[in-house]
Order: structure tokens, then sequence, then C-alpha cells
């Protein structure tokens, strides 16, 4: 592809003026297609975060409707020395890299498992997609009330069932969302995202060059060299795609701590917390201030994995 | 899903003989049954669920748990028929998930046609500004948008969703379908155009059949995220337009015996995507990766 883009700006530019306007207008013929998409996401992602960016400067709370009006930097100090959004930050930090780390090394283990042929793989492998395709809130739900519970959870059940094996009759009845419950959304999140990483690693580990690993092989390299310095560096850009992806979702993830938690306990993060401010408290202005430093924050951590993402790309596009 | 990895006869030949062989072997059987159970303990949450959906709610509450309760289908009566009707709210959240999906591959399709076989200046930064707006939070944008919806009295109304579900597709899809696009051999559309193909006979005999795979993926995913999404759809819609993530949500606080209803309806909702995502598996992964994994 690259080499039809050099072309397109190779073109010689002393020509006459009619050759330049037939060009001028070639190249919105190529633009056109591309103007619907386009101008659709300027419309719809742009102008709603300018329009975030004028309320964050305004004061502005639904409760109040009369006392709207500029508010210069003051939901922002207020944002900034609101311990609660503090908090919020530190959580969404937690949650994510809890999240995206453990459903990658749990994925590799098992797409590295997967990768061999056994009886029943296909059906270990089609096992282990399902959690990715339980609808989010469903899942939370699910983790909550029939996993969770302590008086009829499963967990809790199974705990009973097996105290009872050895005719205890006083088996342990944590209540898990209580006693750890950010670890709580941690699970069920991993459960459903470990599915993804495994796909992806998977995918990944069927790529590799088999010819090689195989001389490797033949040539007496242990099982572990052959993974530290043949799979393992094939395998980068796909955990990095998969930590990006995953990154990308769980940061803004609702569903799980709306429903598990309802932010409580500690395990409100930021785009639970904006929801509040926003929903409940109905204070436009602040929402609008910690939406604004949100977004700064991630335009600074999506710049690091926008590289990443790029560096993939060219190795994928000078195939 | 073809290729694998499997130990070569020949590294198992060395000059110890045979035991090596034997003691690979039983290490290969521990791991596929590791396998299994890792895939069982996954899979056994869903299973649960479906099993509970089938109990009365007197046996889904028990400790420890009755697996062999008689099945019933009290809690799927319970759910259909009990309260308010969830039929709405799964036709709601059918025609925003069906429509936005349809308006991302109208709006993708000619963009990523644009960015990959005739590709304008530029094409890389239009293409990671596409995704850079996947990254920006969507809670940042839901307030503006909120009282957009409440100025122009589009709040709860469905088409507010599916022009917000499209946009949040459709970086998505335009990365995918660029990623497809752009496996159409050039050798391949030079011959056309040599042969005086036109466009409409260039993307139907040349770019369609390679190219067809590639869309039922990106609607796949398109679907099953405009299926799941919850924060806006409770945010913008009420009773007309909500949908079926959002009436899911009035299980979050317990309400005594209802383990089975829950189980129930959670199976109902999650249906599609279940039903979408096993048959098309392999488009998943290429679908979750942006096209970068075939």
């Amino acid at each position: 592809m690259t080499s039809v883009a050099e072309k397109t700006k190779q073109e010689p530019s002393s020509a006459s003026a009619g050759a330049a306007s037939a060009r001028r207008a070639a190249g919105w013929v190529r633009r056109a297609p591309l103007l619907p998409a386009l101008v659709f996401m300027i419309i719809v992602t742009q102008l709603p975060f300018v329009a975030t960016l004028v309320i964050s400067f305004m004061d502005w709370n639904a409760y109040y409707p009369d006392e709207r009006g500029f508010a210069g930097v003051d939901n922002f100090r207020r944002v900034f020395t609101d311990v609660n959004m503090r908090d919020a930050v530190w959580t969404t930090i937690l949650l994510t890299v809890g999240v995206v780390l453990i459903s990658i090394l749990l994925g590799l283990a098992i797409a590295l498992l997967l990768d061999r042929k056994f009886r029943g793989r296909g059906a270990v492998r089609t096992m282990m997609i399902a959690p990715f395709l339980v609808v989010p809130v469903a899942a939370a739900l699910l983790w909550k009330h029939a996993l969770y519970n302590p008086e009829y959870g499963l967990f809790n059940g199974a705990l009973t069932w097996f105290w009872g094996l050895f005719g205890s009759d006083h088996p342990p009845q944590p209540d898990w969302i209580s006693n750890m419950p950010l670890w709580s959304v941690i699970f069920a999140l991993v459960w459903q995202w470990t599915p993804f990483m495994m796909l992806i690693l998977l995918a990944g580990l069927q790529g590799r060059p088999l010819d090689v690993i195989e001389a490797a092989r033949i040539d007496g390299a242990s099982g572990w060299q052959i993974f530290r310095s043949m799979t393992l560096p094939h395998l980068r850009q796909y955990l990095e795609l998969g930590a990006l992806l995953g990154s990308i979702y769980i940061v803004q993830n609702f569903d799980a701590v709306f429903t598990i938690t309802s932010g409580g306990l500690g395990t409100a993060n930021l785009p639970y917390t904006i929801y509040q401010i926003f929903y409940q408290a109905h204070d436009y202005g602040r929402a609008s201030a910690a939406a604004v430093i949100v977004v700064i924050g991630t335009i600074i951590i999506a710049t690091f994995a926008l590289r990443t993402v790029s560096s993939l790309f060219r190795e994928d596009s000078g195939r | 899903m073809s290729i694998t990895d499997t130990a070569p006869v020949s590294a198992t030949r060395d000059d110890r003989g045979q035991p090596v062989k034997k003691r690979r072997d039983r290490a290969g059987a521990w791991l596929s049954l590791l396998a299994w159970v890792i895939g069982i303990l996954f899979v056994l949450p869903v299973v649960w669920m479906v099993l509970t959906s089938f109990h009365s709610e007197a046996a889904a509450a028990t400790n420890p748990p009755s697996v062999l309760a008689p099945l019933t289908l009290e809690g799927y009566r319970e759910f259909f028929t009990g309260g308010a009707s969830p039929w709405p709210p799964l036709l709601n959240s059918l025609t925003a998930s069906v429509v936005s999906t349809l308006l991302v591959l109208l709006l993708s399709f000619p963009a990523a046609y644009a960015l990959s076989i005739k590709p304008v200046r530029k094409w890389t930064d239009t293409l990671f500004f596409f995704l850079s707006t996947k990254m920006l939070p969507v809670v940042a944008g839901l307030l503006p948008l909120y009282l957009f919806a409440q100025y122009t009295g589009l709040l709860d109304n469905i088409w507010l969703l599916i022009v917000f579900y499209t946009s949040m597709n459709l970086p998505i899809a335009v990365w995918m379908m660029r990623s497809f696009l752009s496996e159409v051999p050039v050798e391949m559309l030079e011959a056309a155009s040599m042969d005086g193909a036109g466009l409409t006979k260039t993307l139907r005999s040349v770019i369609a059949p390679v190219v067809m795979p590639g869309i039922a993926a990106t609607a796949l995913i398109c679907f099953i995220f405009s299926w799941n999404e919850l924060l806006f759809a409770r945010v913008l819609t009420a009773t007309v337009a909500e949908t079926a993530p959002v009436f899911l949500t009035s299980f979050v606080t317990s309400q005594g015996l209802f383990l089975a209803q829950l189980c129930a309806a959670a199976f109902v909702v999650s249906l599609p995507v279940l039903v979408a995502g096993f048959a098309a598996q392999d488009k998943l992964v290429q679908g979750l990766s942006l096209g970068s994994v075939k």
C-alpha cells in the first residue's frame, strides 16, 4: 500500500493550471468516499468534547438552574481537591492494570495449552470463549447474585458441599463482595477478558514459523529455551495488541462496577464517579471538569499507546 | 485453526530412546487434562446460569446447591409475564444494534476504500484519527449528548442511541475494513482496470469475493458491542427506548427469591450474542484484533 501512497506524492508538480485543477478534482474524487465517515465522526465525537470543555468552566447545577454562570477554574479546583476523584483515579489504575495483567498471563497460559493437539481441543476452545459472549451486565449480575452471594451463591455453596464431604458442618461462608470488593470486580472482569486475550495470543502462536522451531528443537533446545527466545519475541506484538485493546475497554468499564458494587466500598472508578456527579448530583460543571481532566490524562497515555499501534502497523503494512 | 504445534516425532527419538517419548506422552496427557479442567472452570458460570434458569426459585437458592433439582420453566414464565414485559427492550436492542451496524457498514466501507484501494494523501493520519476517538473516554461526551437530547426532545428516542452506537463502532469498523481491503491483491485491481472494468464491476467481481468474510466479521463485532452497551443507554433512554441491558439493571438489587428469574433474564439477553459468537468463532478473533490477526 505504501507504494501507491508514494506514487501519488511524487506526481510532478510543474504542470499547467488545467492539469493542476484536474489533479485537485481527482484528489476530491479520492477523498469523497472518506468524507461521510469523517464528518460523521467529527460531529458526533469531537463536538461534544468542545461542549464539555465549555461547560467545565461554568457554574451549572440542574438543581439550581438560576445560578448558572461563568465559574472560571472553580470546577477544576474542586475536582483536584476532591478526595473521591483521587480515589477514583487510583481505583481505575488498579482495576485496569489488575484485569489486563491477570487476563493476559492466564490467556497466555491457556493459549499455550490449547496450542497442542489433544482430544477435544475444539470443545475446550469453544468453552473458553463462552464467558466473553455473555452480555457484560448479565455477567456482572451472574457473578454478584449467583456466584458471590454469601447465602446461596455457588462459591459458598461449593464450600458447604466440599466441607460436607469431610463431615464438617461449619464451612467458611465469606461475604466475598464485602470482604474484597475491588477483587470481586477484578475477578468477574478477568473471567470475561481472559478468553479475549487467549484468542488473540492463540492466533499469534499459530502464526509462528514452525520450521524454525522444529530446527531449534532438533538442535537440542529445551522447551523453555524455545519459549523464551523464539515464542515470546514472536508473541510480543500480540501481547501488546491484547494489552492495548484490553486497556481501552477496561479503563472505561462501567457495567461491572455499577452492577456488582454500585461504586461502593472503594470500587468507584472514573467513569462511574463522573456518571454519579452528573446523573445523581446533577453538577454539570464539575462533571465536565472531571471529564476534561480524564480526557487530558487519556490523551497523554494514548499517545504512548498509539505509538505502539503504529509500530505494529508499520510491520503490518511493510509485509 | 488448522496449524498445530505438536512435538515432532523426530525430537523424541533422541539418544535415550523410548523413555523420553513415554515421559513426554504422560506430561502431554496431564497438560490435556489441565486444559480440560480450565475450560470447564471458565464455562462453569455460564452452565450454572443456564441450569439455574431452569430451576424453581426455591431450588435455586439452596446451600449447598441443588444441582439435580427438577427442571421447570417457572423462571422464564416469571421473566416474560411477571412484571414489565421484556419484549420492548429486547426489540429496542435489536433495532439499535442492527440499524447501527448497517449504518456503520455503509459509512466504513467507502472510507476504508479511500484508505486502502485508492488511498488519499496522509491516509495513515486519518486512520489514526479514527482510532484516537476510540481512546477518548466516552463518559466525557455523555453530558453534552444528554443536554443536546434534552433540548431537542430526543431523550428516550432510539435514534439517538443508533447514532451514538454508529460513532462508537465506526472507528473499529474502518480499521477492520481497511485491513481486509488491503488484502485485495494490487495485481488483480490493475488487471481489472486494464480490462476496462468500471468501479461497480471491480467492486463486484474483484473486491467483494475477497472482503465478504471481513464484512461479516465487522458486522458481528459491531452488533455485539451495540447489543452490550449499557452506560449511554441507561442515561439517554427511559421507558420507551430502554434497551435489554438497561432492563437487566432492575436486577441489581436483590429482591427475595429471584435467582432463577435473574438467570433466565441474563440468558435470554445474552442468547443473541452467544449464538452469533459461537457461529462465527474464527471471525471473532479477526474482529477483536481490528483485523490485524488473521
